[in-house]
């Protein structure tokens, strides 16, 4: 038999002397010698010499190495996975609820990470629309301050011991009590009932930190469904529906519907806002007045009485005119108040019933909002009180989110609660006080299902394996509940129940494929708690309350909502659709206010109330009510992690109750603190100077009169007379032989809601550059939405009062302004200014009619910037991904965990280049791609901006002029001559977006006819 | 022959030999520096310090260490690069234009003067390689071969066609001023006494030995190298304000610019030239050389290229009123009463105010005033510059995108570092070249000597002589048949 053939690695080994069979058991030789080897007879000592020349040649060759770039190992699968293919996306049906709106969503995974959320076209609550805290959602995955593993005292402790000695500790706590806000989960449900009952005396509390507790009461305890597109007469009493209130996605939606006009539809619903803070849903109001918090009460008396009572018309002109528009519309009309108190709640209620309103239905309500101010109240007073044994805080943080945070904490400091337990998702403020904390997964790595109103069920699915060492809570509370089943079988078992045993699999499996399904799976909801008032008791509590002073209304923002999402940069950078500011909240006061105080924008000032005080700059807000101010919730985070901490002032403190709600308005005492503190607004002037031919706005009267007239076409004199722009040029058109990319953009239907500005961040990696940046003016957004106050001045008035006097004074927005917006990305100009400019042609025009940018071929000299009118075009000034002064804010470009969340089509850009709006080319080549495969040209609809996408009423359409089907082209067809118009036509660049005249239906009604 | 009245004032004072010549001119490039020239080195030098300082920054953290924004993507970058231009002007000016015109008073001021021209084109090129995001690529706006990673480049964009002007303009110049080095640079070599200085003149004067011939070349090289560069003079500035002109900023899109840049360049260049020289000639003792008369010449050029400025400025609003283009006459209007009105003020102030004081003749003749006019006429045409760039950015076609611009540390650094740069090279020259040239000073000599002492006696007939030729260098132009 042949030896198999030995090898040895040198002639030592050969040897196997006994000093190589010692060497060999160690990986490295000894240390190397450093002694003073001159005239030493010891010959194994090295020399210092040769330990220096050693040493300086390895300290060359380190250096020689390091110079070499590092490389990334990209690791294929050992077994491909049967779904994922590299490059290929895989789209999931899932849903995103965090306690405030709900959104069905898809989620987009690239190589098995979630990348981007969309709207889930099939639901038929938010139809496709994806709200801009939803688009960020996605991005809260990979926040690296989420906990990532089991603690106890914030130490790591291991999740079998966690829950034994939980177990332990919940069997003779007492009463346990589970805090959480708003929760739409049946099975959740289910399981929090399990657990409750497990241990006799538990009790579920849920309280939303913008509560609708009020109206819970008003309506017999249940959450009215509204339908705005039911209603030709909408007043809205404070209630930001568009924006914050209860479902502001599925609103919008609905809304939109009836205010998109066309040649086939030349109506649209008449919009009445009394609030006190300029809302997003008063800016498109098409009447507006601004009133004090204290008023409000007054004003829905007048309303019901008006309307309800047949009292006399109301003192206001703008209520009585808003009465009788409501009379007019009876079933087609519409009362909604977003104010906490259940007095204005039961008249607005009344008013509803007795118009007989088709747009509320109570039959199939809404569950989103079943949060109950008294009994949160009162749980915060047992456990101050130390009669509470555990407390379970799920997904929940009132030592920062409630009015009486500061005292709970203390009671939670003080160990008032012998066994506290936090869900959440990282060490908040709540969190870090309590003694267990078992971290939620994140929605994205979690099972779960919702029904966010009876009779639509959605489900979620996990996108991607949990990330960390956490634990869906759902099943923590199974665990120590004693039900060993999983989450999973727990939430299939529940949906036997609504789907039907037979043929469950593949039914369920078409629930989770679509994401949505019909069926109602929460029970009726509890008989209430407190009986509500009747009118007369209504009325009377509402005349009780008077105001005094400066009055405070505290609202909350669009992007960051409540501030649980505040961790997450894009939504701290996303601009407030009205003040345009970012990172922070700020004091917001009339103009009228400010110049008698001698106070301007910035100036710090001190509010305080309710013997609690907090400091933050102000911001001049046209629209604000006289005699108050606003400051928005959500800020003033402090263990939220680095992005959000230390970021504005927490103004729920504050606050307190009143009737057993939480009263979000208040007396306060304001007064300067001499300090200045810069606000970072992204547009700092305001009005649109008389520039027609930026934005066009008409009435709907002139709209209905004569539609070819309500848009107003700049015609330049050329020798042969007065002539559109596009007829003279120096430039010779492009043919386009293949497609014509193309968007159209709806003034009307655009709410102004910013959900497209961080669709387009998440799509095309925009990166974030953080306060002091956006300060300096260089935020990096590729879409943003301009928004304008109307002006008392006009071109008009330049003989009257003077050119100069004149533009100065147009220069400042109305008391109480209209106010527009628009969306604007890159115009993708056919004849376009930047591209003519670039000495290395890094930007040019596309045989489809985009204006592309190559990043690698730009040397950075930024004159295509100053040569936009549009002014689209960032530049990079900053290494947004490695320098490391943008570490705190734009971190996940920094580390491989933030990393994935990139998406892998887009280039990050380089220091140093420009970079703008691409129509999302990654999209269209896809579709081109995908239409190719299969032989065939691309369908209209199949290729989608992102902005477009996640828009909730679809006021951005996107496609290709050059197909006379496609969608877009028959709206410009339609709307040619009527509403369709170019930004700046007058300077001939041809865009490719075109938008559609807004429609204002601000005349007066005659109520004689 | 060329007759030169005897009315005229002389072109050199002092009844100078060409030995004397010379010596003065030799005086400071042979002598150890002294203690004035080594201060306002270390000045120079500190600066230059700045400037490096200023552009590690800018290099190694990114063109965001400026005050730059998304809305004025140009400030101070280019202000200082169309200031450093516009001053590089009056050296082709005096060494081209005023040769064809045969205008003998420039010869004791051009050397300086376009040295001069050569530093601020230096200067002036920092700032486009600077502004660039990535200037490592600078390179690619050359239309260089594809090996070089380089694709083609865009002919449309004015950017690619100051990229050829600067350059050309450069080295035409360039060319120009080593030229007219040579003659002089044999003149030192041939006096030099040290073993460094034999060699380095030796090297720069290329083997000059003043034979008829070099000067018969050396004659048609200049006069063709002026026919070359004249059209240089408009064209650089032309160019220069195309980079604005072609575009659809208002304020910028605006036909009247290249004259309108050609006069003002001429205006900050002398007024640099005027600035330069006021010193020179009391450090390095030339007061015979750059005389008053030279001072009061150029300050009537100032006069007029800035009162062309300044019906530039007024015709830039007559016609923004009068096109009744919305942008275009909000435009001016911001710019005169808008958030940056006092640079709009300063500009007018320094550029059309001031220098109509030069009609007085005590103004024109008077050295500190004269300093002083040329100081505020430099920093009139800096913010001429920025009132252009700035102000029409800063508001241009969509409200929402109005920003305001602040200049950041590092702005000033670069700006402040390319003085710096200047002065050093400038010094630099002033100690190891002739600031003067001899050779044509020498040319113009003798009939300055010869009518000096004539110019008030009794005979204003009196024919010129041959003069002597004591102590003529071997180099001097003896050039008779040209000059006379």
């Amino acid at each position: 038999m042949q030896e198999s053939p030995k090898y040895w690695k040198g002639i030592e080994e050969l040897e196997n002397s006994p000093e190589f069979i010692k060497n060999a058991m160690t990986e490295f030789a000894d240390f190397m010698p450093v002694k003073e080897g001159h005239g030493s007879t010891d010959a194994t000592v090295a020399p210092r010499r040769d330990f220096l020349k050693l040493m300086g040649f390895g300290l060359a060759a380190a250096t020689l190495a390091s110079c070499e770039a590092p490389v990334h190992k990209a690791i294929p699968y050992l077994n491909k996975p049967e779904e994922v293919d590299p490059s290929i996306a895989n789209f999931y049906a899932s849903t995103f609820f965090n306690g405030q709106d709900y959104n069905s969503v898809l989620v987009k995974t690239r190589e098995g990470r979630p990348i981007k959320l969309e709207g889930n076209p099939e639901s038929p609550i938010t139809r496709g629309g994806l709200s801009a805290r939803g688009q960020a959602a996605v991005l809260s995955l990979y926040d690296s301050a989420r906990l990532q593993f089991f603690t106890k005292k914030g130490q790591r402790i291991a999740t079998d011991q966690l829950d034994q000695e939980v177990r332990a500790a919940l069997a003779g706590a007492g009463r346990v009590a589970i805090v959480s806000p708003t929760i739409i989960s049946p099975s959740t449900k289910k399981v929090i009932n399990e657990f409750t009952t497990r241990f006799g005396g538990g009790e579920h509390v849920m309280y939303d930190v913008n509560s609708s507790s009020a109206l819970l009461r008003a309506n017999g305890g249940v959450l009215p469904a509204y339908d705005f597109s039911k209603a030709d007469v909408i007043v809205s009493l404070d209630a930001d529906f568009l924006g914050t209130w209860i479902s502001p996605v599925e609103f919008a939606r609905q809304y939109v519907e009836n205010r998109k006009v066309s040649s086939e539809r030349r109506t649209m619903s008449k919009h009445y806002q009394f609030e006190t803070n300029l809302s997003l849903t008063g800016s498109n109001a098409d009447v507006r007045e601004s009133l004090k918090p204290s008023a409000m009460g007054a004003a829905t008396a007048d309303l019901y009485n008006a309307v309800v009572g047949g009292g006399a018309a109301p003192a206001s002109k703008k209520l009585a005119e808003a009465a009788a528009a409501l009379r007019r519309a009876g079933s087609r009309g519409l009362v909604v108040s977003g104010i906490n108190d259940p007095g204005i709640q039961t008249l607005v209620a009344a008013i509803n019933q007795n118009l007989g309103s088709a747009a509320v239905d109570t039959a199939n309500h809404s569950y989103v909002r079943q949060g109950d101010d008294a009994r949160m109240a009162r749980l915060i007073k047992d456990i101050i009180g130390g009669q509470i044994g555990a407390v379970i805080f799920y997904n929940a943080n009132p030592v920062y989110d409630h009015p009486m945070g500061a005292e709970l904490g203390k009671a939670l400091q003080a160990g008032k609660v012998k066994t506290s337990i936090s869900l959440n998702d990282r060490l908040d403020e709540t969190g870090k006080l309590c003694l267990y904390a078992a971290p939620d997964h994140h929605f994205l790595e979690s099972w779960n299902d919702y029904e966010p109103k009876r009779g639509y069920l959605s489900l979620a699915q996990p996108v991607i394996t949990p990330l960390f060492a956490t634990r869906q809570a759902q099943d923590s509370l199974l665990t120590w509940a004693g039900n060993p089943t999983t989450y999973y079988n727990y939430l299939r078992q529940q949906w036997q129940g609504v789907l039907g045993s037979a043929g469950f699999v593949k039914a369920w499996d078409k629930v989770v494929h679509d994401g949505v399904a019909r069926g109602s799976a929460l029970p009726a909801p509890a008989a209430q708690l407190e009986p509500a008032m009747d009118t007369n008791s209504a009325m009377s509590a509402i005349r009780a309350n008077k105001g005094a002073g400066i009055e405070l209304a505290v609202y909350e923002k669009v992007g960051l909502g409540n501030g649980a999402q505040a961790n997450n940069p894009w939504l701290q950078e996303l601009p407030d659709p009205i003040s345009k500011a970012t990172w922070g909240n700020y004091v917001t006061v009339p103009r009228a206010y400010a110049v008698e105080q001698k106070w301007e924008q910035g100036d710090v000032v001190k509010v305080t109330a309710n013997g609690k005080s907090i400091q933050l700059p102000i911001l001049i807000q046209p629209g604000q009510a006289a005699g108050t101010i606003g400051i928005a919730i959500g800020y003033g985070r402090e263990a939220a992690g680095k992005v959000a901490d230390q970021v504005g002032a927490n103004v729920l403190p504050l606050l307190t109750m009143r009737n057993g709600t939480i009263n979000y308005t208040t007396s306060v005492k304001i007064e300067a603190t001499g300090t200045q503190s810069p606000i970072a607004q992204t547009q700092t002037h305001h009005t649109i100077m008389d520039r027609e031919e930026v934005v066009q706005v008409a009435s709907l009267k002139q709209y209905q009169e004569n539609p070819k007239e309500v848009t107003e076409y700049v015609k330049i004199t050329t020798p042969d007379g007065l002539e559109a722009p596009r007829k003279v040029s120096l430039w010779q058109d492009y043919e386009y032989k293949n497609h014509h990319w193309g968007m159209a953009i709806d003034l009307n239907s655009c709410i102004g809601c910013g959900a497209c500005v961080v669709g387009c961040q998440a799509e095309n990696n925009v990166a974030v550059v953080g306060k002091q940046e956006v300060i300096n003016r260089r935020e990096m957004h590729w879409m943003r939405i301009d928004r304008y106050y109307s002006s008392d001045a006009n071109k008009e008035q330049f003989e009257e009062k003077g050119k100069l006097d004149t533009y100065a004074a147009m220069e400042d927005p109305s008391a109480n302004p209209s106010v527009v917006f628009q969306p604007l990305m890159c115009q993708h100009c056919n004849h376009a200014p930047c591209e003519t400019v670039c000495p290395v042609l890094a930007t040019t025009h596309s045989s489809e009619g985009l204006n592309q940018m190559t990043y690698n071929r730009c040397v950075g000299t930024r004159y295509c910037a100053n040569n936009c009118p549009y002014k689209v075009r960032r530049f990079n000034w900053f290494s947004y991904y490695s320098n490391e002064k943008f570490e705190a804010v734009n971190g996940h470009m920094f580390t491989d965990l933030g990393r994935m969340v990139l998406n892998p089509d887009v280039t990050v850009r380089a220091r140093g280049v420009m970079e703008k709006c691409s129509m999302c080319v990654q999209r269209i080549q896809l579709g081109k791609l995908e239409a190719k495969k299969e032989k065939r040209r691309p369908r209209d609809g199949e290729v989608v901006s992102a902005c477009a996408q996640s828009c909730p009423t679809q006021a951005i359409i996107f496609g290709d002029m050059r197909d006379p089907e496609s969608r877009l082209s028959q709206l410009l067809r339609r709307e040619d001559g009527e509403r369709a118009f170019h930004a700046l036509d007058s300077i001939n660049v041809q865009p490719n977006i075109t938008y559609l005249t807004k429609i204002r239906n601000t005349d007066q009604i005659d109520f004689n006819v | 022959m060329q007759h030169v009245s005897p009315v005229r004032e002389p072109l050199v004072t002092g009844g100078k030999t060409y030995h004397d010549v010379t010596q003065d001119v030799c005086r400071q490039v042979e002598a150890a520096p002294n203690i004035r020239w080594m201060a306002a080195l270390s000045v120079a030098l500190l600066l230059l310090g700045v400037f490096f300082y200023s552009v590690y920054r800018t290099l190694w953290y990114g063109i965001g260490e400026w005050g730059l924004n998304k809305t004025v993507g140009w400030a101070w970058d280019i202000t200082n690069f169309v200031w450093w231009v516009g001053i590089g002007h009056a050296g082709t000016l005096i060494s081209a234009v005023l040769l064809l015109f045969r205008q003998k008073w420039r010869t004791s001021i051009n050397r300086a003067a376009e040295a001069m021209t050569i530093f601020a084109v230096i200067c002036a090129a920092m700032f486009p390689v600077l502004h660039m995001g990535r200037p490592w690529l600078a390179y690619w706006v050359f239309p260089l071969q594809n090996t070089f990673g380089s694709l083609w480049v865009n002919f449309n964009s004015p950017l690619l066609w100051d990229v050829f002007a600067i350059s050309t303009y450069f080295t035409v110049s360039l060319v120009f001023w080593y030229t007219g080095l040579v003659p002089d640079f044999a003149t030192i070599r041939d006096r030099a006494k040290g073993p460094i200085a034999k060699v380095a003149y030796s090297m720069l004067s290329m083997g000059w030995t003043g034979s008829a011939k070099h000067w018969s070349r050396y004659e048609t090289v200049s006069l063709i190298l002026a026919g070359v560069s004249t059209p240089l003079v408009l064209s650089v500035h032309t160019i220069v304000s195309m980079d604005f002109a072609t575009s659809v900023v208002p304020g910028w899109h605006t036909t009247i610019f290249p004259p309108y840049f050609v006069a003002g360049a001429i205006f900050s260049g002398f007024a640099m030239v005027l600035t330069l020289m006021l010193i020179t000639r009391v450090v390095f003792k030339l007061e015979d050389y750059i005389t008053i008369e030279h001072i009061a010449l150029m300050n009537k050029i100032m006069m007029v290229t800035g009162s062309i400025v300044g019906v530039a400025y007024i015709t830039e609003f007559f016609i923004a009123w009068y096109s009744m283009v919305e942008y275009e006459s909000y435009a001016f209007i911001n710019r005169a009463t808008g958030p940056y009105w006092w640079a709009y003020a300063a500009m007018m102030t320094c550029n059309v105010i001031t220098p109509q004081l030069v009609w007085f003749r005590k103004v024109r003749y008077s050295i500190p005033l004269t300093f002083i006019l040329s100081i505020i006429v430099n920093i009139g045409m800096w913010f001429e510059r920025f009132v252009i760039i700035v102000t029409s950015l800063h508001r241009d076609y969509l409200p929402s995108s109005w920003a305001m611009f602040s200049p950041t540390i590092i702005d000033v650094g670069i700006y402040v570092g390319t003085i710096g740069l200047f002065f050093t090279l400038f010094l630099l020259f002033a100690k190891f070249f002739p600031v003067i040239n001899m050779a044509e000073v020498k040319a113009v000599l003798k009939y300055t000597v010869d009518n000096g002492p004539t110019y008030t006696g009794q005979d204003p007939h009196h024919a010129p002589q041959p003069v002597t030729t004591h102590g003529v260098p071997a180099s001097a132009p003896v050039n008779y048949d040209k000059h006379d």
